[in-house]
């Protein structure tokens, strides 16, 4: 049962950060509403106001000078279908496509679930991978946060409270790229995520950049260049055998929680175990 | 009187007008009342079901706008001036929908709890997909839970409602 809250309709961006601002903790910013309105039913969480921002417009996929720009308010649903993005970003595609259910997809927002932070949500990982930006206004500033900059807890990221998520920046990836996300959990909650993005030089005889982040397991995704120092650069052969060791780097900095769904240990293996897999299928695509 | 009817005299009301199973309706919500109660106590289409309350089960679905959305996650006024279909505006002139022919037919149900749902989520399917692979239905489908019949005989249900749907194209 939701309690009473007062809705605000902003109709810019200004105005939405300046009721966040005025009404501080007592407002929170609503998109699709699939994670926020849950917590507030459960009385977990109560907000005298909800600043609904589906009326700024912000659900937009376009791309320039090899950046793919994605409106906050683009929802799952939209990312999964887009054509533009089946071409070249296969890898969140298939990532949006397999988020919770329809009709989570359907209304859910790109924009909500990062800004949720909630740590079983699957885009993070694969966007710090990718090498995105998140895009903050507020009033007429504007600054871009590292996705791997961005999540700071459970629940909790970089954005100040009077701040608006309105954009999410992902470079295209290069030719000889390869991207994967693998997942691994029990119905729809992920509870380990493994993300890499990397090249191949010398047809396909060695790694040239890579970049992998691990998500879900722990309090929020991360990026482990420990486990990618292990792999760059090395010939394929060397890195096929570093796999294990990456694997076990990149499962202790997931910083697993044991729970329902898999001990720490479990977890911190599953890793190694996704990143082997997503290793072989991103130089596959390469 | 119903919780969602009980109005406080300061409290904030948004002016509501959709179309519900085809018939334009025009109403006032506060901002927190959900989809589900306004559908089910100021409509009395109780088709739809609460059941999980946490998205996950598909007791809830209803189609806005021809998709599936969780009527026990939506606030009301999300719905203005767009389309909403529950299973009781799915026969037409008195004759059930071929999904609903099916899973009569097939043994698609047995308590019904989450029969409304799994029929809309079909449709749902099929008119973006007539002719899907039982893989696609699976993962179309796999966010609507049934607790009792099993799965099978659903899968049968919708597969054989395509095929109707598509010989009568």
């Amino acid at each position: 049962m939701l309690k009473r809250f007062r809705l605000e309709e902003p109709e810019s961006a200004n105005e939405a950060c300046e009721l966040l601002g005025r009404f501080g903790e007592s407002a929170k910013v609503y998109a699709g509403g699939t994670e926020l309105l849950l917590a507030m039913k459960e009385g977990l969480v109560h907000y005298e106001r909800l600043v609904n921002i589906k009326k700024l417009g912000l659900n937009q996929i376009t791309r320039d000078n090899g950046t793919i720009h994605i409106g906050a308010l683009c929802t799952h649903r939209q990312l999964e279908t887009a054509p533009d993005l089946q071409r070249s970003l296969p890898a969140l595609v298939k990532l949006e496509r397999n988020v919770a259910n329809v009709r989570v997809r359907q209304v859910g927002t790109l924009g909500g679930n990062l800004c949720f932070a909630e740590p079983h949500a699957d885009p993070g990982t694969l966007l710090i991978a990718l090498g995105a930006q998140i895009i903050a206004e507020k009033g007429a500033s504007k600054r871009e946060i590292a996705a791997e900059d961005f999540f700071v807890d459970a629940y909790e990221t970089r954005l100040a409270a009077d701040e608006l998520l309105t954009e999410i920046q992902v470079p295209v990836p290069p030719a000889h790229c390869g991207v994967e996300y693998l997942k691994f959990g029990y119905l729809e909650r992920p509870s380990v995520g493994v993300a890499i993005a990397l090249t191949a030089r010398d047809g396909k005889k060695s790694v040239g950049d890579i970049r992998i982040a691990v998500g879900c397991a722990g309090p929020a995704p991360k990026r482990v260049a420990e486990a990618e120092a292990l792999l760059k650069g090395k010939s394929t052969e060397e890195a096929i055998r570093s796999l294990p060791r990456a694997g076990e780097v990149a499962g202790r900095a997931a910083q697993a929680i044991s729970d329902l769904h898999g001990s720490q240990e479990y977890k911190e293996h599953i890793v190694g175990v996704l990143l082997k897999r997503a290793f072989q299928s991103a130089l596959s695509q390469c | 009187m119903s919780k969602a009817m009980a109005r406080r005299s300061d409290a904030q009301t948004i002016p509501l007008s959709f179309t519900l199973n085809g018939r334009l309706q025009e109403l006032e919500v506060e901002p927190h009342e959900l989809l589900l109660d306004v559908v089910r106590d100021r409509f009395g289409l109780t088709g739809v079901k609460l059941s999980c309350d946490v998205q996950v089960c598909g007791a809830c679905t209803l189609l806005v706008d021809g998709r599936p959305v969780s009527a026990c996650t939506t606030l009301a006024f999300e719905v203005r001036g767009r389309s909403v279909l529950t299973i009781e505006g799915l026969a037409e002139h008195g004759k059930l929908h071929p999904l609903q022919e099916a899973f009569i037919a097939h043994g698609g149900f047995q308590c019904g709890y989450c029969t409304p749902g799994m029929i809309l989520a079909a449709k749902a399917l099929l008119d973006e997909n007539p002719n899907p692979s039982e893989e696609e239905l699976k993962h179309f489908m796999h966010g609507n839970i049934c607790r009792c019949t099993g799965y099978k005989k659903i899968i049968e249900s919708i597969m054989a409602a395509a095929k109707k749907l598509r010989r009568g194209r």
